[in-house]
């Protein structure tokens, strides 16, 4: 039994990992196929499929504007979160409590259910489908994220050290920006890359809030309706190398430099 | 006549309901160094920081420098604080901490460093200009939260407990450090404690404070000397204090009489008066000439505590209601417990308690 359990622990963990990460190997093993089909036998390596990728104007376009709308979202995301986390936790309000819990309730609320709303609420605006929709859907998925990360950074000995700031002169948006932001800068990054990297997929808002010019996500969809091959295997692998990427950075920039 | 520096007028304050300062006045003259001493939640601090601008009075004015400031928010007003737990920007060097307040007042970079660095060397920190506050010990912590708010050039500089987090003997090293600085500098200070001995060694001016009121004041000697209530004569160092009723008064002159007898004493009082009286431990003496000193009866030992260059003794007097006795005699003394002893102190050093 006690020789076992070593077997049986290590049986186990091979499993469990295997199930998370199989599909995710296979995905990444058949982009690099020789022949037309992403099914086994493993014909390469080869890299002709991401050299179709590469030559692929629609993807790359589409590559492009997911990068930039993931950018541009997070930033409006952690700056929103931010000045709703500073003046909820610094000055007491009616409803505070009630306001604090509103604000993250859209962490709750499912994808679909945004998307379909905001769909709706453009169509009575008249205001038609584009990348700029899809990007207020993602500051409505992100902004009660970072509100609640940086919000949960924002201790008590922080007001001390705000108020000296006032002391010295510091007029308010000098304390914001030279005191309370710096001071954040760890909840103010992690906030920011795991709002890109949650953009960086989103497929449901953007299918149902873009048209013309899309996603990479839904412009994936759109070939994966023609049939799978070994393209979408390497489309697929980019996409997964850039989130690999964006937690790397999360992880060696933030959670490691986090002072005692 | 010169006028104060800073002055606060009758001010009150309450927080909800609890009133947590009644009628408070103080005078803080130019160049001088103020401790407002009370123990913990006697509205010292509260004191401060109406001082400083973080709280409005309910009642009252502050003038600083002349101009009423009651309103005046902490970044308009001539002070700045030196905060309990030095509050100093964790992500900004020893220098850049220092030169925020010129920062603030938009003084360019390349003199803003050059005085913070000046104001470092007055503080000794001038090598650790480059590192960061969670590099410094608690006293190097310290001197840059003091640096820090002396560059601005305040007319008053506030501290709150600025000595609270060290130990003992670095307390003592500061204390000094601190009036050697206050002495070169020239800005008036104003300095909240609990510790009597660092009030009786920083201070031109004590401020003694009692559940929201000043209950003594005056330069330390003649408060130590001459405490004028019955909470300060025990706050400021200890006292034995006993009651009496006043039997004669004539021309401040008074005959008083008490559980040790009677005794003559010197003060504003009229016959028939309830009073407390009070002598510090190092007046009282095992003898004494019996013509010119106040015999204080016999009394039991029941503590000697060796202190090294003295022994506090604790005796209880023979007399009803008995009294509680404290005294200090040279550490030779060979003094023991259960022994009686004959109590005698000068007429001059029995204190009459007006409060």
């Amino acid at each position: 039994m006690r020789r076992a359990a070593p077997a049986l622990v290590w049986a186990y963990a091979i499993l469990l990992y295997g199930f998370i990460f199989l599909p995710v190997i296979m995905l990444v093993l058949f982009s690099f196929q020789a022949t037309m089909f992403p099914v086994p036998p493993f014909t390469g390596p080869s890299l002709r499929w991401y050299e179709t990728v590469l030559g692929d104007e629609r993807l790359m376009s589409s590559l492009v504007n997911s990068l930039i709308l993931a950018a541009i979202t997070s930033i409006i995301a952690v700056v929103l979160g931010f000045l709703a986390a500073y003046g909820l936790a610094r000055f007491r309000m009616p409803g505070g409590a009630f306001l604090r819990s509103l604000i993250t309730a859209p962490l709750t609320v499912s994808y679909l259910i945004i998307g379909m709303g905001l769909n709706i609420l453009f169509n009575q605006l008249a205001m038609p489908k584009s990348l700029i929709a899809a990007g207020v859907g993602h500051v409505v998925i992100n902004l009660p994220l970072c509100f609640a990360i940086i919000y949960s950074q924002m201790g008590e000995h922080h007001v001390a050290i705000e108020r000296a700031a006032r002391d010295l002169g510091a007029k308010d948006w000098q304390v914001l920006a030279y005191i309370t932001a710096p001071m954040l800068w760890p909840a103010l990054f992690a906030s920011f890359f795991l709002s890109m990297t949650f953009s960086w997929d989103e497929f449901v808002i953007a299918f149902l809030l873009t048209r013309f010019e899309t996603t990479l996500p839904v412009e994936i969809w759109n070939l994966l309706r023609s049939g799978l091959t070994p393209k979408t295997n390497a489309i697929g692998s980019v996409v997964f190398a850039v989130s690999v990427i964006l937690v790397l950075i999360l992880e060696l920039v933030v959670l490691r430099r986090r002072t005692p | 006549m010169t006028e104060a520096l800073a002055i606060v007028r009758n001010v009150s304050h309450r927080f909800g309901d609890a009133f947590v300062l009644r009628d408070v006045s103080v005078e803080v003259l130019a160049g001088s160094y103020t401790v407002l001493l009370g123990p913990s939640g006697s509205g010292k601090t509260t004191l401060l920081s109406i001082l400083g601008g973080f709280i409005t009075p309910s009642e009252g004015q502050v003038v600083i420098a002349g101009e009423d400031c009651t309103f005046v928010p902490p970044a308009q007003r001539p002070t700045t604080t030196v905060f309990q737990d030095y509050a100093l920007f964790p992500h900004m060097s020893v220098l850049a901490n220092v030169a925020f307040g010129l920062k603030m007042r938009k003084i360019e970079r390349k003199t803003r460093h050059a005085r913070a660095l000046d104001m470092l060397g007055l503080v000794g920190l001038d090598q650790a200009a480059r590192k960061r506050p969670h590099e410094l010990s608690g006293g190097q912590r310290q001197r840059v939260a003091l640096a820090r708010a002396l560059v601005v050039e305040p007319k008053v500089l506030l501290l709150d407990e600025p000595l609270g987090a060290l130990d003992l003997k670095l307390r003592r090293q500061m204390q000094d450090e601190l009036k050697a600085i206050q002495k070169r500098v020239g800005t008036a200070f104003v300095h909240v404690t609990h510790d009597q001995e660092e009030a009786m060694a920083l201070a031109d001016q004590v401020v003694v404070m009692n559940e929201g009121r000043i209950v003594d004041g005056g330069a330390p000697e003649q408060v130590y000397a001459r405490p004028r209530s019955r909470f300060s004569a025990g706050f400021m160092g200890e006292s034995t204090i006993f009651r009496g009723k006043i039997i004669e008064a004539n021309d401040e002159r008074l005959l008083v009489m008490t559980p040790l007898g009677k005794l003559t004493a010197h003060g504003a009082a009229k016959a028939g008066d309830e009073i407390e009286l009070a002598i510090r431990p190092e007046n009282m003496k095992l003898q004494g000439n019996r013509e010119a000193w106040l015999h204080l009866g016999r009394a039991k030992v029941t503590d000697v505590i060796f202190q090294g260059g003295f022994k506090r003794v604790i005796a209880v007097s023979d007399s009803m209601p008995p009294v509680q006795m404290i005294l200090r005699v040279p550490s030779q003394e060979g003094i023991r417990i259960k022994e009686h002893v004959d109590l005698y102190c000068r007429p001059v050093d029995l204190v009459l308690l007006s409060e």
